[in-house]
């Protein structure tokens, strides 16, 4: 499961994943990166720790008896089983499959023209999460960010200003970044996207985008 | 602590589980007002976080955390599931292989190394520690964390080293 990884997660997003503030969408590319990721797993596990220690330092409130004896019945009932995941898949880690309900072959894909497909993925609304699946050698458009755009890579490799983007390598892109990411080698490539406001486009580009990503 | 979490999870003792409520639940309580919860919510939501810690007691690992950082994952995640109402995506679990007693060794190691955390950030100054408590108590979104300087990261940075160290070693052994 040690792979080699270029590219990471930023300390602001690992903290903000520990204290749990990330619309559900970045959660979902930041748990799919650490699937993937050993460095950024054991720094998550830092992070918890700090948690765990303002947690254990911090100002407590009282609680009233009611509550410890909701408590103790509840530890007499039996839990809710929890939810078995499915089988492993060799591309999809866990928390995607989470998402898609199984494994690759069970993505609802659409076809966003030229070869290309997407499927969005159901989280709450503050951000979107969809996969891309972007034939080897295909061209993105040319655009930047309104926000955040996290582009994972979950098959093949794409190449852009950003460098060489592998299997479990994110690139984080701002508003003041503007990309044109190429599917590169004989593979195709599928990536996790996300994004917290809408993408915009330019130059001429917009009306061909539009249709060409549905969004 | 560990103690009593043991007490939970291989005698099923109430009375450990009380104790463990007494010294948690007031301060898992505080995390969920400042979250946003009314007292009411607050407490219901604290009696699902301590039931959680004795129903999920077997998963508990103390070579990987202490007991509080357990406890803070499990009541962040019910903050977000209760009180965000939305899904948590969690990691893949690793495989850690039959799971042995952890290594004595590796849990002193680990215990110490969590209460001197607790020192280092309890020792900060005012101005840091509040920022620290803000920001892992769920106050500051990413682009805020992101426009602190204030934070301070360098007593993150060797507990990463120590925590990559800590997971390279357990996965050595399976």
């Amino acid at each position: 499961m040690t792979m080699t990884i270029r590219h990471h997660l930023t300390d602001e997003l690992i903290m903000a994943y520990s204290a749990g503030t990330l619309p559900e969408a970045v959660s979902l590319a930041v748990a799919t990166h650490l699937s993937l990721c050993d460095e950024c797993r054991a720094a998550l596990q830092a992070h918890e720790a700090v948690g765990g220690s303002v947690l254990e330092g911090s100002d407590p409130v009282a609680v009233s008896d009611a509550c410890l004896k909701g408590a103790l019945a509840l530890i007499r009932t039996a839990p809710a089983p929890d939810p078995v995941r499915p089988a492993p898949d060799p591309v999809l880690p866990a928390p995607l499959q989470d998402y898609v309900g199984g494994s690759l072959s069970d993505v609802a894909w659409r076809s966003a023209g030229m070869g290309v497909r997407q499927a969005v993925l159901k989280t709450e609304d503050s951000a979107t999460a969809r996969l891309l699946y972007i034939p080897a050698g295909m061209e993105m458009p040319d655009h930047g960010h309104r926000g955040m755009e996290l582009t994972l890579v979950l098959q093949g490799a794409f190449r852009d200003a950003g460098g060489y983007f592998g299997r479990g390598d994110i690139e984080i892109a701002f508003e003041d970044t503007q990309h044109t990411p190429v599917a590169e080698g004989s593979v195709d490539c599928i990536c996790l996207a996300v994004t917290d406001a809408p993408l915009k486009f330019s130059g001429l580009l917009p009306r061909l985008a539009q249709p060409f990503l549905k969004i | 602590m560990i103690e009593l979490l043991r007490r939970i999870r291989h005698d099923r003792d109430e009375s450990a589980f009380v104790d463990l409520f007494r010294h948690f639940a007031p301060r898992v309580k505080a995390f969920l007002i400042r979250s946003g919860a009314d007292p009411a919510m607050a407490e219901e939501c604290v009696q699902e976080v301590m039931a959680t810690v004795w129903h999920k007691a077997a998963l508990f690992d103390p070579s990987r955390a202490s007991v509080a950082t357990w406890v803070f994952t499990i009541a962040r995640n019910k903050k977000i599931d209760l009180l965000r109402k939305q899904k948590r995506p969690e990691p893949e679990d690793l495989a850690w292989g039959p799971e042995a007693e952890p290594d004595q060794e590796d849990v002193v190691g680990l215990q110490q190394e969590s209460a001197q955390l607790t020192e280092a950030i309890a020792a900060l100054p005012e101005k840091q520690r509040i920022l620290i408590e803000k920001a892992y108590f769920g106050e500051l979104s990413h682009s805020e964390i992101a426009e602190q300087t204030g934070l301070p990261l360098g007593t993150i940075k060797s507990r990463i080293r120590l925590a990559l160290d800590r997971l390279r070693h357990a996965m050595d052994k399976t």
